[in-house]
């Protein structure tokens, strides 16, 4: 059975005065125990959405959330603002992408690591201090018996990430959700960031929902690969697969628009024409077909559903790239 | 048709459907779109309005002069009597016998005079040292900040009382330059904070880097970006305006001519009847309380309107 | 050709900066401010720029690279050092002079939107740059020439009457250089373009800079902290740490062949989109953090982290930027060393 079952997650936003507006629209994956899963996108996706729904984090008031999430056969969706609190420290982790809001600006970082022991263990005070100390030992703090006493705003901005993928592990949660996480910090140090998550996820057996908008990350850690354009999956493949051969014209134009160091500056970048703001809704066609260069007269017209290509691949498009090879439809 | 002919289509199809060509909706019309749409707004300017509209009708609705004592027959100093409501009074007569409704209309002339004099003194003497130090900086900025830091240590109406005490006659021009000095460092230190802040913004960094000439990055682009927060400040000062001027009229640190009324001054001159004649203080008291509400209200909606985060 | 050339300024260069220093006072105090301290942002920066080409600045936060763009523009105020724009020293030039001399370089800004005033139309924008330099020939040839640069950068003529804030994020980018282009510029310095914008709209901006630069014959100074990015469009980059320049060659042979070890571990940090190549990378993982520019480790400033250092001479003998290969100049002691195998990390 999977750790983390999410089905038809949908997410609006509803404000006086305003239309409603849907952020997460019908997605579905699995993520199964010590998998690293990764969901790509550009901004306004709905990625950084579907991970607060599935943390319970989102603000209750104006916030329209349908489907379920299963987490080991509960639903996440209907327990209670205690309930889900208290999974959120013990079963569900949760790595921010700006980690000196994440922190709290006055309490010293050993003792938030400590509390979170604390809370969710029960563990006394001065033994859970000492476990705090071997969890910033572990991330890789040097001098953790130092930088225990420290606040947030003495660390550098990798010792602070450093510090709340702590704090998310205190409690060694079988689920760990990345927001990205190396986004605002500098390459060198992303790269030791990555490499901390990527030991700590092998070491421990934990789950790693990753959400980035970096394809390189992505094609270095996750096993598997949801992309996603307007609150859909529009393509989910093995990360060998998918980067090899992508079907999506979305992928695709992704791939095709990032300039890669590996290769030179002669070759021009073949970028994806306008921006999201020229999506159709999803009830008129494919909100991809205003800027998919595959598109068809029938993309402006149906919904392309999802289908399970013959490699495991999921795809929603009604001409994707490459060969056709055979489909079978799912129904709707 | 070829695919990307049809694709092409669907763009400009789509392109047609969006927000007109000429949509181009400046940062001012879209505050005024929110604002309009703001029931906070709506209430605070219904409030203002009746009341500007008062103060210019006044003279034609006020029956009786309000400086006659028509009344003067029923006061009775001895026996602590005031003229009670009575055909023609409909709120009866002061404590002097004066024709307190006509009074109390042709107040908000004063009141809202008293305010808005009061203001604009205050607010010009502001911007002028907040353009000051905010353009400037260096020594002319720490010279300005250490004045407005002393004049904003004393505590505003400790400060207004200390210098309409200063004049030997206390007209309504004292009390208006008392309570528009106490403003000048509320508005310089905003201004100068929020010119300092443009200053070391990019779009101000663009323009100097564009070559535009340095009066020009001051008063085109630092200074208008830098009004908003100064635009909603002055919205509330017309309220502590009204407040202070009432007060200072309160502690007799007001107009001695007591022919031409004002509400701090009506207010006044009631303390000595709160406990028989509560009247006297609870109707220009009122009008205080709502007019300083609606230019809150305004205030308060105007800050909401102008801030960039609720762009769209 | 090209050691004559890193050697002499000659006609090709068009910007020639020599032991460029930019140090930012920390002060403090209750009444009258004291100085108790230096940010040396950048610390003795010696670079040229070739007319027509596209330079490179690559380096993390905190290394000096956006304050060295704003240096060369005179937008901060140089400590010490010369910035020779063709044949002008920009750092002794000041008011009338140098507001003149900002016709010739422009700048492109990473924030589309704070960079441009919210007040102003997009006409309004573009027109103040005209303006500023009498370049408006009346309002029938001021027209035509908006309509030449929108259409330049790719934005309908309707966009003109709209305000920044109505736009995308990769419209307003280029508004933003549609107004650096309105004077017609020599130098474009561009810092961070595309930083803030999503992948598939980053690609159409750095396609269309490159366009730009064809159709205008401009001269690009690119400033990025992504490799990939400065790689794509530069010809040549600079690799800044801490203030100073590490490493310098053209696009390619730093791919190649980097020898600073700084540069390798930039490098190899980089992940690659495409599973074969991350699953075969090698990473050099750096230790620590970035020291603060306002205390500089002595010596070579990278040898608190660096994985091949070597005892003494490190920690007390700055590296001076040498060339170790025509046209590619290094500040590293053992770089050759490092580059034949004789020293391991």
């Amino acid at each position: 059975m999977a750790l983390l079952e999410v089905r038809d997650l949908s997410v609006s936003f509803a404000r006086k005065g305003e239309p409603t507006v849907t952020a997460v629209d019908g997605i579905s994956f699995d993520v199964q125990p010590g998998r690293t899963v990764g969901l790509v996108g550009e901004s306004g996706c709905g990625k950084s959405v579907t991970s607060l729904a599935i943390m319970g984090l989102l603000p209750r008031r104006g916030t329209e959330v349908s489907g379920s999430v299963l987490f080991e056969g509960t639903d996440l969706l209907g327990l209670s603002q205690r309930d889900i609190e208290q999974r959120r420290g013990r079963d569900l982790g949760m790595v921010f992408q700006d980690p000196l809001s994440s922190l709290n600006p006055v309490v010293p970082i050993g003792l938030q690591v400590a509390e979170v022991i604390e809370r969710h263990r029960g563990v006394p005070r001065r033994a859970a201090m000492s476990q705090a100390r071997e969890l910033l030992d572990r991330v890789g703090i040097p001098d953790p018996d130092r930088r225990l006493k420290e606040y947030s705003h003495q660390l550098s901005g990798g010792m602070r990430q450093r510090a709340l993928i702590a704090m998310a592990l205190a409690c060694r949660p079988r689920l760990l959700i990345a927001d990205e996480p190396t986004t605002a910090l500098d390459v060198t140090i992303q790269a030791q960031i990555l490499d901390l998550l990527t030991t700590l996820v092998a070491d421990t057996g934990t789950a790693l929902i990753m959400i980035t908008h970096d394809l390189g990350v992505v094609a270095g850690m996750c096993d598997e690969v949801n992309v996603l354009y307007a609150g859909r999956v529009v393509e989910r493949a093995e990360r060998h697969e998918l980067f090899a051969a992508p079907r999506h014209p979305y992928t695709a134009g992704l791939m095709a628009s990032v300039p890669r160091l590996d290769s030179s500056g002669e070759q021009r970048l073949s970028p994806i024409s306008g921006s999201v703001a020229d999506n159709i809704p999803w009830e008129q066609g494919c909100a991809f077909c205003p800027r998919c260069s595959n598109a068809l007269q029938l993309c402006g017209q149906a919904t392309p559903e999802v289908e399970h290509t013959g490699d495991g691949r999921l795809l929603r498009c009604h001409n994707p790239v490459g060969e056709a090879t055979p489909i079978s439809v799912e129904g709707p | 048709m070829l695919p990307s002919t049809q694709r092409k289509q669907r763009i400009d199809e789509l392109a047609e459907t969006g927000p007109g060509p000429d949509a181009g909706v400046s940062l001012a019309a879209s505050a005024w779109r929110r604002l309009r749409r703001n029931p906070v707004f709506l209430v605070g300017a219904s409030i203002i309005g009746a009341f500007v509209l008062l103060a210019l009708s006044s003279p034609l609705l006020a029956q009786h002069d309000p400086a006659l004592r028509l009344l003067e027959d029923q006061v009775s100093r001895a026996q602590n009597e005031i003229p009670p409501p009575q055909p023609g009074f409909p709120l009866g007569g002061d404590q002097y016998g004066r024709p307190f409704l006509s009074r109390l209309l042709l107040g908000s002339q004063q009141t809202l005079l008293v305010a808005v004099m009061a203001t604009v003194i205050g607010l010009g003497g502001g911007l002028t040292l907040g353009i000051l130090a905010g353009a400037f900086g260096g020594w002319v900025d720490t010279l300005v900040m250490r004045v407005v830091d002393v004049m904003l240590s004393v505590p505003s109406l400790l400060l207004a009382v200390s210098i309409g005490a200063l004049f030997a006659q206390q007209t309504q021009f004292t009390v208006i330059l008392a309570v528009a000095i106490v403003q000048v460092p509320i508005f310089g230190r905003l201004l100068r904070g929020s010119m300092l802040a443009q200053r070391a913004s990019d779009h101000v960094l663009a323009a100097r880097a564009l070559g535009v000439k340095e009066r020009s990055v001051v008063f085109r682009h630092m200074l208008p970006n830098a009004l908003g927060p100064v635009v909603v400040q002055s919205t509330l000062s017309l309220a502590v305006a009204i407040i202070d001027a009432a007060a200072l009229s309160f502690l007799g640190l007001g107009s001695g001519d007591t022919s031409v009324p004002e509400w701090g001054q009506m207010l006044g001159s009631a303390q000595n009847f709160f406990d028989s004649h509560p009247q006297l203080a609870f109707w220009p008291a009122g009008c205080i309380i709502l007019v300083a509400l609606g230019f809150t209200l305004v205030g308060e909606s105007l800050r909401d309107a102008l801030d960039p985060k609720n762009r769209r | 050709m090209m050691t004559v050339d890193s050697v002499v300024s000659d006609d090709r260069t068009l910007i020639d900066v020599d032991g460029l220093e930019v140090h930012f006072p920390i002060k403090r105090g209750i009444v009258v401010d004291r100085t108790v301290g230096y940010v040396y942002a950048v610390d003795g920066v010696s670079v040229r720029v070739h007319r027509g080409e596209t330079y490179g600045l690559v380096g993390e936060s905190g290394c000096g690279k956006s304050t060295l763009g704003k240096a060369l523009l005179r937008l901060e105020q140089p400590t010490a050092g010369s910035i020779v724009f063709d044949g002008t020293d920009l750092a002794e030039l000041k008011g009338e002079p140098l507001r003149r001399m900002r016709r010739r370089m422009q700048m492109v800004f990473q924030d589309s939107l704070s960079s441009l005033d919210p007040r102003q139309s997009v006409e309004s924008l573009l027109v103040e740059g005209l303006r500023a330099h009498g370049l408006d020939h009346g309002r029938e040839a001021t027209a035509t020439r908006l309509q030449e640069l929108l259409s330049a950068v790719g934005l309908p003529a309707s966009a003109l009457r709209k305000y920044p804030h109505e736009f995308s994020g990769g419209q307003r980018q280029r508004i933003g250089i549609a107004r650096a282009l309105a004077v017609d510029p020599d130098l474009v310095v561009a810092d961070e373009p595309v930083s803030a914008l999503d992948v598939s709209v980053q690609a159409q901006v750095l396609n269309l800079l490159t366009d730009l630069q064809d159709e205008f014959g401009l001269t690009y100074l690119v400033i990025a902290h992504d490799l990939a990015v400065v790689r794509h469009i530069a010809d040549r980059i600079g690799v800044m740490y801490l203030g100073g320049l590490v490493e310098e060659t053209g696009a390619d042979s730093l791919y190649a062949e980097p020898l600073h070890p700084y540069t390798r571990a930039l490098l190899s940090a980089v992940p690659v989109p495409e599973p074969e190549v991350e699953d075969r990378r090698e990473q050099i993982l750096l230790s620590g953090d970035l020291p603060s520019p306002a205390e500089p480790p002595t010596g070579c400033r990278f040898h608190t982290r660096c994985p091949w250092r070597q005892p003494q001479r490190c920690d007390s003998e700055r590296p001076e930027l040498r060339e170790v290969a025509p046209g590619h100049r290094v500040a590293c002691h053992y770089a050759e060393d490092i580059r034949d195998g004789l020293i391991g990390p």
